[in-house]
């Protein structure tokens, strides 16, 4: 059972240093997070496995997700060495750190106790008993992160919002049309964002295209259309 | 199952990522390297709470659990605003301050 869970750890957490996409990253350390959530279990401790499940895979990397999502997931990692040599030091040093530390647990002889239940009303009790202090003081800074994360992203309003009736009162004042503009289309016989209408004299009114359609040369004549419907008209 | 072998294991996470923290530029695939360290720390606290008996480890990491998130959440905003101000998440993008 260990070396599951050892498996479904370790691997998945080396895509933190080959995978190039992030999202992969992301769905990689949500793999490493449910194995750390059977460890904490294997440990005598289910409520940390149940914490760790519901605050690491359900909150934090959905958290990165959704940021990823925001920012753009196509963002390029850019790979030139500003420092030189970076990547092998950087290596180094993460190997030194892992068999200093293995060395130190080596040493040490730990005598291991007998398993103990580790239930949550346990941890309740130290919870609430002789550390509330610093309960509460963690449930403050959970208030003080949410305030800065809304400060941090806020946008001021640069300029002032428009209410419907000024945007009215600008269109009359610059001297075009105030009401809408007629919709696309010729009686829906083509699927026709990009054919213009026809106005009653049968004449197009190009208004009624997007701009956007225009600029790329996305649009169609309205003269087949027009002569199809007019073919199809009974005689008088 | 020995408790000591979920230490290594813990020895093993860390490097990793410490090792992602140290070579990668993507600031958000970094910043998973630091939750990887933060959640290495929390198995050696739950192993040792295992192996000592006790239920203070489990306590301690379950304050790193908390400390985390709200380091994620402040952190992401962080990395959400230097976005927006210059269009990119590289970590080496952001040096002007340097001498």
């Amino acid at each position: 059972m260990f070396w599951v869970v050892a498996t479904i750890t370790v691997v998945p957490s080396f895509a933190l240093l080959l995978a190039r996409k992030a999202v992969h990253v992301a769905v990689s350390v949500v793999l490493v997070m449910i194995g750390l959530a059977v460890a904490y279990i294997m440990l005598a401790a289910p409520f940390l496995g149940m914490v760790q499940i519901v605050v690491y895979t359900g909150a934090v990397m959905m958290l990165f997700v959704f940021v990823l999502m925001l920012i753009g997931v196509s963002g390029k990692e850019d790979l030139t060495e500003t420092l030189k040599g970076q990547r092998w030091i950087g290596v180094l040093v993460a190997a030194g750190i892992g068999f200093f530390l293995t060395g130190v647990i080596s040493r040490v002889t730990l005598s291991v106790a007998e398993p103990t239940e580790g239930n949550p009303t346990e941890i309740a009790g130290a919870l609430f008993g002789h550390m509330v202090v610093i309960v509460e003081t963690l449930g403050f800074v959970l208030i003080v992160a949410a305030v800065g994360a809304l400060v941090l992203t806020h946008q001021p309003r640069l300029v002032p919002k428009h209410t419907q009736r000024q945007i009215a009162e600008a269109r009359v004042l610059v001297g075009a049309d105030p009401v809408n503009k007629p919709m696309p289309g010729v009686y829906a016989r083509h699927n026709a964002l990009d054919v213009p209408a026809l106005d009653p004299k049968g004449e197009p009114i190009d208004d009624s295209i997007s701009r956007v359609l225009e600029v790329r040369h996305q649009t169609l004549d309205e003269a087949p259309y027009r002569a199809d419907i007019e073919e199809g008209q009974p005689e008088e | 199952m020995n408790p000591v072998a979920f230490i290594y294991l813990a020895v093993v996470l860390f490097s990793i990522g410490s090792a992602a923290v140290l070579l990668r530029r993507n600031a958000i695939v970094a910043f998973m390297g630091v939750e990887l360290m933060l959640n290495a720390a929390n198995l050696a606290f739950v192993g040792f709470s295992r192996i000592q008996g006790t239920v203070d480890g489990q306590v301690l990491a379950f304050f790193v659990m908390i400390v985390a998130a709200a380091e994620v959440v402040v952190g992401l905003a962080i990395v959400v605003a230097i976005f927006r101000a210059r269009e990119s998440i590289s970590i080496d993008d952001p040096s002007e301050l340097k001498g």
